[in-house]
């Protein structure tokens, strides 16, 4: 009944001169596309090169039509691959500033040449914004034309039925006595079959005809949502590209650290750090509170490999009420339309230190910043405000378990099992009154001398939990009191977010429902003719698919086994369940916009 | 022996089948040519001559010239009785090693480098049996047998890493859906890619490569080596480009939609444990150019003079690039998806 449509002669060849996605015959639609094709410029299939007469609204409108050419398009998709990678090779400085320092310090005449070339900020550079603007205009200007044509495809009717079946690549047919089965049972059969069962939501788009000869035909098309899904798809990267640029307009992010015990309130001077976007307005940040409750780790005590982290805090509202919540890894806290995440913890030793009239001169907590897994942790503590004497600056480590032999001190375990400060001392002038602002967890000891022992090497204080330890020099003591937990926080609201999700989705599913619904036409003709025994009722049955479709002989072979009359023929397929083969065209190459 | 360790032994276990499938489905190919010949002779005079499939448990439903074959019915051979049978058998014990992997380790067994590698194969052996299930394909046995093996032995020997707990930043539901699409994605990208992979060589077979018919290399004219490795012929027993390109490109939409469908979870997820859904980490980079460049693939298939061949060479960048994503980007660049349990040489 329906052979594979494979001849030999076309397997050879990538560009078979097939059947088009088209009314066939139809003189409009032929020199349309004949015209496009050599329209589009140099390369392309006509003859022989000439170079276009053109004035300057034809160089524009030259210049449009090559952005908008699929062509362009690919090289642009390429181009904007290749010029993603150097991100990737080079550190750059929205992700790991220090690492970019770092490169300049090792490699100054390659990296300044690299810096001001842009590749320590690859997506903001100019190269990189020029390729990805280019392709959204591109894509702008092919989908523009594509939505109308749709719109307009979405509300035609199906192609009106060709006047040969022989060129299509799946058919199939059969003839019935005349007074068995009229032309109209057959028609009535495949419209209802093709409509399929649900009124709302028919699987093809049908048409029936009676045409000149008398013969029923019926044309009907699906998978109109083939080029919706499309549609849908880029302009869903554009609205993802747009969310994108707004957020990077409205969004604000706030760094604090807070020991426990302790918080902090939204307001741009609570934060340790803050960064927003241009269009942010300061008054927009809802003056709610935060405290610490307390914070834990959990520490496989085999390995000492991270099990858990959690932070309880307390959160006081703007309307005065408060809440308890939860803070962990990859559970962020959603407070007045911003997340706060857990970024990282330490420990903050809470120190007091006495000066040399024994007048407390310092007390707090102070954040020392781990270093490795086994929270090896840095930390800097200044006494500005001695009542006599020097100023004191020390500086050190603080070890969670430390293990303390002839060669050194180290942390051997993140818990605190036996936590102790291992500090130097320095005394003189920290700095802070000459109006510089300085890091918090560096010490400027330009002005400062460094304690030594009686035989010249610097001092070193070991001081455990609740111990208290003289400073050399008579400049005072040290108390290491309590040993709160600190966590650094990280605020961030950005209002694009949520058309940042639904544009992605809806990218998903445009491109899910473009890759998989197959665009198909089939047509019926069914016509009395007479024939020896009498008059009978010939049904041919063609379909045609738009790009590789190995499930069209299989929808004409169902819509063959629901019309009246029709026998499966007597040498069944193997397995009739499977795919039919067939092989289609390659979707027909366009140069067309997209 | 714990459960981490049978697993392994599995693993070994599953490679060795792998490979006595690999030569078994080399074997076939080197004998389906002569059988080529034979064949023809006889449908000559016996047009409808009966074609039988091979008896083993996958491939009761390969129908006589399916979609793809351009052979009428493949004929019983021994070879590739004993090659699909120990293809299965491979993927039944890899499976059962994936499985216990994930026992041992009390979560999926996909966090780290070693088993994301693990399952990718056991993706890539499980889709080309299910696709055999549907229509003949035993063709790309030998190429689907060879990558899964190499990348299982170089994952047991070079990645392996104790079945673990993970860290806290990998305690989440995302690593189920996220990594579990990306490791599937990978799955079907392999696949295609050998279907590329054949298509190229069969084109340039039929349009006359000298290399591909075992005459060397042929520059002006001239043999400038004279290099014989095989005769490739038997490029003439499998589907023709265009089938190849076809079903290439239906794998290789599957493998974008995934592919896809793993950026926007990654991102959820990094908007959830890292406080921004992008933000040009290494591995979202090359997520990235893999994107892109499926992408283009997509596009040049439908953009005249790209189609067919060119097209094809997408396919294998992609590729290429997908393989550096979980590979050099793991090892050589430092980044926030540094989960792979391989400690990073030292530079």
């Amino acid at each position: 009944m329906s052979t594979p449509p494979n001849p030999p002669e076309r397997d050879r060849s990538y560009h078979p001169e097939g059947i088009d996605d088209a009314f066939s015959g139809d003189p409009a639609r032929t020199s349309a596309t004949a015209e496009t094709a050599e329209s589009t410029g140099p390369g392309g299939t006509a003859g022989a090169p000439q170079l276009p007469q053109l004035g300057g609204a034809g160089m524009l409108r030259f210049a449009w039509r090559q952005l908008t050419s699929m062509r362009v398009a690919l090289m642009l998709l390429m181009l904007l691959a290749v010029a993603a990678v150097p991100g990737s090779v080079f550190p750059q400085r929205g992700q790991s500033p220090a690492a970019v320092a770092q490169y300049m310090l090792d490699n100054p005449t390659l990296g300044s040449w690299l810096d001001r070339l842009g590749f320590f900020d690859v997506y903001a550079s100019v190269w990189f914004s020029a390729i990805y603007i280019l392709l959204f205009i591109s894509l702008v200007g092919c989908i523009l034309p594509r939505v109308r044509a749709h719109f307009h495809a979405l509300r035609a009717a199906p192609p009106r039925t060709p006047r040969r079946f022989g060129r299509f690549p799946a058919r199939g047919g059969y003839t019935v006595a005349a007074d068995e089965v009229s032309p109209d049972d057959v028609t009535a059969a495949a419209e209802a079959h093709l409509r399929g069962r649900l009124r709302w939501l028919p699987r093809f788009r049908v048409v029936p005809a009676t045409e000149s000869s008398g013969a029923r035909v019926v044309s009907a098309e699906r998978g109109y949502l083939r080029e919706t899904g499309n549609l849908v798809f880029h302009i869903s990267l554009l609205g993802l590209l747009i969310s994108f640029g707004a957020g990077q307009l409205l969004e604000y992010r706030g760094q604090a650290i807070v020991t426990e015990g302790r918080g902090f309130a939204n307001s741009v001077v609570d934060y340790d750090t803050f960064e927003s976007g241009a269009l942010f307005q300061e008054d927009s940040l809802e003056p709610f509170s935060m405290t610490l409750d307390s914070f834990e780790s959990v520490f496989r005590i085999t390995d000492a490999k991270a099990q858990d982290f959690t932070a309880n805090v307390t959160v006081r509202e703007t309307d005065g009420t408060s809440r308890s919540a939860e803070i962990k890894v990859n559970h962020p806290l959603s407070q007045s339309g911003a997340k706060i995440y857990l970024q990282g913890n330490g420990f903050a030793p809470d120190v007091i230190v006495r000066d040399a009239a024994g007048e407390i001169a310092f007390a707090g907590p102070v954040p020392f910043l781990p270093e490795d897994d086994v929270y090896t942790s840095q930390g800097v503590i200044k006494v500005p405000d001695v009542s006599t004497g020097e100023q004191i600056g020390l500086v050190g480590f603080f070890l969670p378990t430390a293990e303390i032999t002839p060669e050194g001190a180290r942390s051997i375990f993140p818990d605190p099992i036996n936590p102790a400060l291992v500090l130097s001392v320095y005394h003189g002038d920290l700095g802070l009154d000459d109006g510089v602002p300085q890091n918090v967890y560096q010490l400027e000891t330009d002005g400062m001398t460094q304690s030594v022992e009686e035989d010249g090497s610097p001092v070193t204080l070991v001081v455990g939990r609740g111990e208290t330890v003289d400073l050399p020099d008579g400049l005072g003591t040290l108390e290491f009191a309590e040993l709160p937990r600190f966590v650094a926080l990280d605020l961030r609201h950005d209002p694009s977010l949520v058309w940042t999700l639904v544009f992605a989705l809806g990218a998903l599913a445009g491109v899910s429902v473009s890759l998989f619904t197959p665009r198909r036409r089939v047509w019926v003709r069914a016509s009395v003719q007479d024939d020896t025994d009498g008059p009978r009722t010939v049904v041919e049955v063609a379909g045609l698919a738009r790009g590789d479709d190995l499930g069209l002989q299989g929808e004409v072979d169902a819509l063959l086994a629901h019309l009246p009359g029709y026998e499966v023929p007597g040498t069944p397929d193997p397995s009739p369940l499977e795919p039919r083969p067939s092989m289609q065209e390659p979707e027909r190459p366009t140069d067309e916009p997209r | 022996m714990n459960l981490g360790e049978i697993s392994d032994t599995l693993v070994w276990g599953a490679a060795t089948a792998y490979t006595i499938a690999m030569i078994a489905f080399a074997t076939d190919l080197s004998r389906a040519t002569d059988a080529l010949g034979q064949r023809k002779a006889q449908e000559r005079t016996a047009p409808k001559a009966a074609t039988v499939s091979v008896s083993t448990p996958s491939s009761g439903a390969a129908a006589p010239g399916s979609a793809v074959g351009v052979i009428e019915g493949r004929r019983a051979s021994k070879a590739l009785g004993i090659a699909m049978a120990t293809m299965w058998a491979g993927f039944l014990i890899h499976l059962v090693a994936v499985v216990l992997r994930g026992l041992a380790a009390g979560r999926v067994p996909w966090a780290n480098m070693y088993e994301f590698w693990l399952t990718g194969t056991l993706v890539a052996a499980g889709l080309f049996l299910v696709l055999q299930l549907r229509r003949d394909v035993r063709f790309l046995g030998v190429i689907v047998s060879f990558i899964v093996v190499t990348f299982l032995m170089i994952a047991i020997t070079a990645l392996h890493v104790e079945a673990d707990g993970v860290q806290p930043a990998l305690r989440s539901y995302w690593l189920v859906i996220h990594v579990g699409v990306a490791v599937g994605a990978t799955g079907v990208f392999t696949v295609a890619f050998a279907m590329s992979v054949l298509q190229l060589l069969r084109d340039s077979r039929d349009n006359g490569s000298t290399l591909l018919h075992g005459e060397g290399t042929v520059v002006r004219g001239r043999n400038v080596a004279a290099w014989k490795v095989m005769n490739w012929r038997f490029l003439d027993t499998i589907p023709t480009p265009v089938a190849l390109e076809a079903l290439s490109f239906r794998i290789n939409a599957v493998g974008f939609v995934l592919w896809t469908f793993t950026i926007i979870g990654g991102a959820i997820w990094a908007d959830g444990a890292w406080g921004r859904p992008w933000g040009w980490d290494p591995k979202e980079v090359w997520s990235f150019v893999v994107w892109v460049v499926y992408a283009a693939y997509l596009h040049a298939r439908t953009t005249r003079g790209w189609s067919g061949r060119r097209a094809a060479y997408f396919v294998l960048v992609g590729y290429g690039c997908v393989l550096f994503n979980f590979t050099a980007v793991n090892i050589l660049f430092s980044g926030l998806h540094s989960y792979s349990g391989v400690d990073r040489p030292t530079i």
